[in-house]
């Protein structure tokens, strides 16, 4: 979920911040495959697919929904987020600053470093519980949403300290560590799986589905665990990189592509880390379950230890350092944005310092799913504001870009399209009952109307005047 | 010459991630034994692989 080796590199070319990236610089499909392939192979995969297990999806629904959900996110980023990407060539930022003003789009950057935080935060979370394996931590349950020990406050304390440290200092190396250890920990992931089947019954190949729905994906939630349904998973996966397609965060990636059609490069991140990665751990969440006794407790270090081993456990804190390090400094970096003047590395370790704390609480690892839906919903309407500005407005005969044409520092339009759809979505979400898993959609068409329709207001007054 | 050489220990590092597993589900292997196979090619991929992959992203 998070941005990790090539768009590292981009971050670097700082000449491209505020200018569409020049033809020779544009990359072919090799760069995207690869990028994404790696970034969807991180440390929310322990967690992600466990969850499922957790909440009581089959094994139908599992297999299908993902299906389903996974091609849709390849599908918004091919038609939405890459042919913009293109067409502007810009990065997400400076595009919110042309459309929305520089004010509110540092709000927006406010927003989407404080989601970064606590997206690194379950990260560094997810990495104590493998490095806490040697103490014999004990490790929190899935019902926990405080510190449930000193011993796993002071792992937790000196897991973000490092990773703070090493983000403070700039994360190049970070990054091409995260794309080395890329490949094998996909393959650590598939034969972790693979060597506990026989433990679980499956002889053979033909034992899979049989044993998949006795003993992995049982359709029964655990306790105090909601009921997940074919579509949870169709949403789920769909939505929980909502931020990056349809939200347009990509646009900063997709800007080097030579062709629009390189959007569908998404499907090596969604079809390995989203698919193959969360069976493989709810494969390896359902073997721990079993053997002991279903268990609350949740804590991928010790579950990934016991069907690999040291390199399960290395995995685990590979996987949640390299995720949570970059985030950490691209939190930073956002905050930056706000003040250039402030040293990367005092922000970095502020942003290091709230991420720690709030990776103390166990509900960062435990509600990771209500989390990254959430994150996706607050970012959306960012995307469909962009998406708007680039193909409606200029048909309805008013001007895209609008901050920049009319020299303002705050898109009135697009600020109500943003509160009046999270507004829409927590009403539907207290008084009807619909999960947050379910609000991208309706939100989506809220945020666009609500775009449309005040823009329509404010420019035809300035248009009229003029 | 020595990249190559390099590239190739990489890749039985890999292979050493991956196949002892298969062998673990036909029953042809221990799961402990795959334990250190795996840690074996952990230790082979991250020795090697950072002398030849990405080396650019160091400028």
């Amino acid at each position: 979920m998070a941005k990790i080796s090539i768009k590292g590199q981009l971050d670097s070319v700082e000449e491209f911040e505020r200018t569409p990236v020049p033809e020779r610089h544009w990359k072919g499909w090799g760069s995207f495959i690869g990028m994404y392939a790696g970034e969807h192979t991180a440390g929310t995969e322990f967690v992600i697919g466990p969850l499922f297990v957790a909440h009581g999806v089959t094994v139908s629904g599992l297999i299908f929904g993902l299906l389903v959900g996974n091609l849709l996110a390849v599908l918004s980023w091919a038609f939405l987020c890459a042919p913009i990407a293109m067409k502007a060539r810009l990065t997400l930022y400076y595009m919110l600053e042309k459309i929305c003003g520089a004010k509110l789009a540092a709000i927006y950057n406010v927003v989407n470093a404080l989601m970064f935080c606590f997206l690194a935060g379950a990260m560094i979370a997810v990495s104590a519980t493998a490095v806490g394996i040697p103490f014999h931590l004990s490790m929190p349950s899935l019902n926990d949403w405080l510190p449930n020990s000193i011993g796993w406050i002071i792992t937790v304390l000196m897991v973000g300290a490092v990773t703070t440290v090493v983000a403070m200092f700039g994360y190049t190396q970070v990054a091409r560590v995260a794309s080395i250890a890329a490949p094998w920990m996909i393959l650590v992931f598939v034969a972790a799986a693979v060597a506990v089947l026989p433990d679980l019954g499956v002889k053979s190949i033909s034992d899979f589905w049989t044993v998949a729905n006795a003993k992995i994906w049982t359709g029964a939630p655990l306790a105090g665990q909601s009921k997940f349904t074919f579509w949870h998973v169709v949403f789920f996966a769909w939505f929980c990189n909502m931020a990056m397609h349809i939200g347009m965060a990509d646009l900063s990636i997709f800007r080097y592509a030579k062709k629009w059609y390189y959007g569908f490069s998404s499907a090596t991140g969604m079809f390995v880390g989203h698919y193959i990665a969360w069976i493989a751990s709810g494969i390896l969440y359902s073997l721990f379950l079993m053997e002991s006794n279903y268990s609350a407790v949740f804590a991928p270090g010790p579950i990934a230890y016991r069907a690999a081993g040291i390199a399960g456990a290395i995995c685990v804190i590979v996987a949640g350092w390299t995720t949570a390090n970059p985030t950490i400094y691209r939190a930073g970096l956002a905050l930056q944005s706000i003040r250039p003047k402030w040293k990367t590395w005092r922000v970095t370790m502020v942003i290091g310092m709230i991420t720690t704390a709030a990776a103390c609480f166990p509900a960062l690892v435990m509600k990771l799913l209500d989390f990254v839906a959430l994150y996706g919903l607050i970012l959306m309407p960012m995307g469909a504001v962009i998406l708007m500005d680039v193909y409606i407005i200029p048909k309805m005969g008013f001007k895209a870009n609008y901050a920049e044409t009319f020299n303002k520092s705050f898109n009135i339009a697009a600020a109500l399209a943003w509160v009046l759809t999270l507004g829409f979505s927590l009403l539907i979400n207290i008084y009807f009952g619909v999960e947050i898993f379910f609000l991208g959609l309706p939100g989506w068409f809220i945020a666009a109307i609500v775009y449309l329709v005040f823009s329509w207001m404010i420019q035809k007054s300035k248009l009229q005047v003029a | 010459m020595s990249n190559l050489i390099l590239k190739i220990i990489s890749f039985a590092g890999l292979l050493l991630t991956i196949i002892p597993s298969f062998m673990v589900f036909s029953q042809g292997m221990e799961l402990n034994t795959n334990k250190y196979l795996m840690l074996l090619g952990t230790i082979l991929w991250f020795a090697c692989t950072p002398f030849w992959m990405n080396r650019n992203a160091n400028n």
